[in-house]
């Protein structure tokens, strides 16, 4: 069952680590297989195979290939329920529906924007491009409206389906990692409450672990 | 089964999304509506249904939920066992389910991103009054190109996106294909056989032909 896991993406990638940080959550073991994205791996055999929109990350799990990381998460989490941690709420029906809610607030509202900002903060440096100034005010605009509802949704719990951590959560980790480091981070701190959501999950051990992973 | 409301608007995609599925399953709701042009979706009390003031909003009962991907998984579940099976058929089995999910998750970031601006630009700004922008179409119809040069290589293989049979990974498609059916756009599915196939297979369904109306 879990021991022939293998991932074929890359440390730095925001999708990849959202798979990576979910088979951290349920203990599993995997192999990472690297891309090389600069010579283009991701857009040709035997990867576009995998995933033939070419992108990363694609996940093996047996004989079950598997791609776009928020439905490997989704399996992963519960494929392996009874492993580690627990990453959807299984036994409350009303509670599974909520936490899809947010689960596609952070797919439909949140990432559309927050990933265009990344690509403007971090990705166009490392890509030797440059910062479009007027761009980021613009996202940054648009994203402080999403983090407002943001914080009255965690001023009535303490994740975003509620009491516990769940994938809802767990998928924002990788933008939101990567815009702490820049500028951006005026947004997430002048706001307590997703303040506070963003030390309680960028603390968790699994995610921790990601991070490590992109010292290697 | 009273007490599911949506609260949208009959033109929009993503309340026609959440519509079809509750046809699809037979299933007695009121359709409350949202004044769209008013900006109703941008005020209370709409926004205590949905504080990022989109359509639809959805409530079953004591449950109340927006995101329409997320309600017609909700609909799906809970009504499994009603109407038409929007799941796959082995739905307890993870794998089964898992590539139906990638399904839904192409539809929302591979092909909605794309079609909706195409039905942006080619139908909405016309019935409000603005001019629609060629280039602009010219770039998004190339991007949706390459998706359903995609979808074209996987419906050679099954049937429908997801496997053999008619799951939610096709029914969230439906709305936003059937506004493109009529503007030029049309041509990316006629020029593609399986595609083709698929859109007359998905939009003459009951269903699909009730939220026209």
């Amino acid at each position: 069952m879990g021991g022939g896991i293998k991932v074929h993406g890359v440390p730095i990638s925001t999708a990849t680590m959202r798979v990576l940080a979910t088979l951290y959550e349920k203990g599993l073991d995997f192999e990472l297989v690297p891309v090389d994205m600069k010579a283009g791996a991701h857009k040709q055999e035997p990867l576009i195979s995998l995933n033939p929109f070419g992108q990363i990350p694609a996940l093996l799990d047996g004989d079950l290939t598997l791609f776009e990381s928020r439905a490997i998460t989704d399996y992963i989490a519960d494929e392996y329920n009874n492993k580690g941690e627990k990453l959807l709420c299984q036994s409350c029906k009303k509670l599974k529906a909520i936490t899809k809610v947010w689960l596609q607030v952070e797919g439909q509202q949140f990432d559309p924007i927050a990933s265009k900002l990344a690509f403007e903060r971090v990705f166009k440096g490392m890509l030797g491009m440059t910062t479009d100034p007027a761009a980021v005010e613009d996202l940054e605009a648009k994203l402080v409206k999403v983090l407002d509802i943001y914080e009255a949704r965690l001023s009535k719990s303490p994740f975003l389906a509620g009491d516990c951590f769940t994938l809802a959560d767990l998928h924002h980790l990788p933008i939101i990692y990567y815009l702490m480091g820049t500028d951006s981070k005026k947004l997430f701190e002048s706001r307590p409450k997703v303040s506070e959501w963003i030390k309680k999950i960028t603390a968790r051990p699994s995610w921790v672990k990601v991070l490590n992973l992109q010292k290697q | 089964m009273a007490g599911i409301k949506v609260f949208g608007n009959a033109t929009s995609p993503s309340t026609r999304r959440v519509l079809l599925a509750l046809h699809e399953k037979n299933l007695d709701f009121e359709l409350v509506n949202i004044d769209l042009k008013d900006g109703e979706h941008k005020k209370e009390p709409f926004l205590s249904r949905n504080p990022f003031g989109k359509v639809p909003a959805f409530e079953d009962g004591d449950l109340k939920l927006f995101e329409s991907r997320a309600i017609t998984q909700y609909i799906a579940h809970r009504y499994e066992s009603q109407g038409t099976n929007l799941l796959p058929a082995d739905s307890k089995n993870p794998s089964h389910y898992a590539i139906m999910a990638i399904g839904m998750e192409v539809e929302a970031h591979q092909f909605d991103p794309v079609a909706s601006k195409l039905v942006w630009e080619q139908v909405i700004k016309n019935f409000v009054g603005l001019t629609t922008d060629q280039a602009i179409v010219a770039e998004e119809e190339a991007k949706l190109a390459k998706v359903l040069d995609v979808y074209e290589a996987r419906l050679k293989e099954f049937k429908y996106l997801a496997g053999e049979t008619f799951t939610l990974t096709d029914l969230h498609h439906i709305p936003v294909v059937q506004y493109l059916l009529g503007t030029p756009t049309k041509k990316l599915f006629t020029e593609r056989p399986r595609v083709n196939e698929w859109v007359a297979e998905v939009t003459k369904r009951p269903a699909s032909q009730k939220i026209l109306k």
